[in-house]
């Protein structure tokens, strides 16, 4: 039973990506998709400058109308992420983000896993915050025009998805390379060295889609629920928790992920995902 | 007024508050912005600012 959850997920993520990154073929042409499914946003984090993605960003589609001069705040991107976090929170994280199944893809690797201090899981709160809502919309030049400062100077995952394959592709483009590729590549290459010894760490440290959706953990209609009467305290759902998260303790931590782990780990099974809410001994 | 807010069930009024930005954002032109930006190659996203 246990192992058939995990494959579940597993074959999830890979239709996940598999619709979020169709257009292989792009790869040595080093085009990109043009057409009309760029209208909508992946539900996860996955680069629309990639060659074979097939969905805008999210996150650099908000960016991109509130940067420009005639939006400050983008209805149409943060509707479409708060009905998915009002109904499944952060379940987008565990199951359809094609950047988290590449963590998860990363963390497989036979190195000894390392928890990060707490204080690292606000950081992505600060980015959100800062980068994604702030910055675009308040600095901009004598148009009004602003820039998308989260995927300019951070988003590890435009440089693996997207700059890798088309400035390999491009050499006038490639000729153009400067110190904001040095850092947005010195930033790649820490975020997987992390994900190599701290599972999920950019999930954990810096997405701010992530964030975003962890905070509707607290509110959303796909919840975990916690049978307290069956609870022992043996602790094995925290054990095996990807996310540092123990359930017992924080239900609906904004940290979790919804991937199940620790409902197919509990021996009591006191731990279930429902869409219910019940006036019992269940959180 | 604790109960009136449990029986709304923030997750339903995430939903519908979620729809209406989505509606309100189609209307006043948002999602021409999204797809311009996302069929053109994004300089930003590449590294090259």
């Amino acid at each position: 039973m246990k192992i058939k959850s995990e494959i579940k997920r597993r074959l999830l993520q890979i239709v996940a990506f598999g619709y979020s990154n169709p257009f292989l073929s792009n790869f040595p042409a080093g085009k990109i998709y043009k057409g009309s499914f760029k209208n909508f946003c992946n539900p996860g984090m996955n680069c629309y400058s990639c060659p074979a993605a097939s969905l805008a960003c999210p996150i650099g589609a908000m960016q991109a109308v509130s940067d420009s001069m005639n939006f400050s705040f983008s209805f149409y991107v943060v509707g479409i992420i708060l009905a998915i976090g009002a109904l499944c929170g952060r379940w987008v994280c565990g199951f359809l983000c094609p950047f988290g199944f590449l963590q998860d893809l990363i963390g497989k690797i036979p190195v000894p896993k390392f928890r990060l201090p707490k204080p690292f899981k606000y950081i992505k709160y600060i980015v959100l915050l800062v980068f994604v809502l702030i910055l675009p919309a308040a600095v901009t030049n004598y148009m009004g025009i602003g820039k998308p400062t989260f995927c300019e100077y951070i988003c590890p995952v435009g440089t693996l998805e997207g700059g890798i394959p088309l400035l390999s592709t491009h050499a006038e483009l490639a000729g153009t390379i400067g110190h904001i590729f040095a850092l947005k590549m010195t930033i790649l290459v820490i975020v997987i060295a992390g994900c190599i010894f701290v599972k999920r760490f950019f999930c954990k440290v810096f997405c701010p889609l992530g964030a975003f959706y962890g905070l509707m953990n607290k509110i959303s209609i796909y919840h975990m629920s916690l049978d307290k009467s069956m609870c022992v305290r043996c602790g094995m759902c925290a054990a095996v928790c990807d996310m540092d998260v123990d359930p017992v303790k924080e239900l609906k931590s904004p940290e979790c992920i919804r991937c199940g782990k620790c409902v197919s780990a509990c021996p009591k099974k006191a731990l279930k995902f429902s869409l219910h809410h019940r006036n019992n001994t269940l959180q | 007024m604790k109960e009136l807010l449990n029986k709304i069930r923030p997750g339903y009024a995430g939903i519908v508050l979620g729809i209406l930005f989505v509606i309100y954002g189609v209307s006043r032109g948002e999602v021409s912005h999204v797809l311009n930006k996302a069929i053109n190659i994004c300089l930003e996203c590449i590294g090259l600012g």
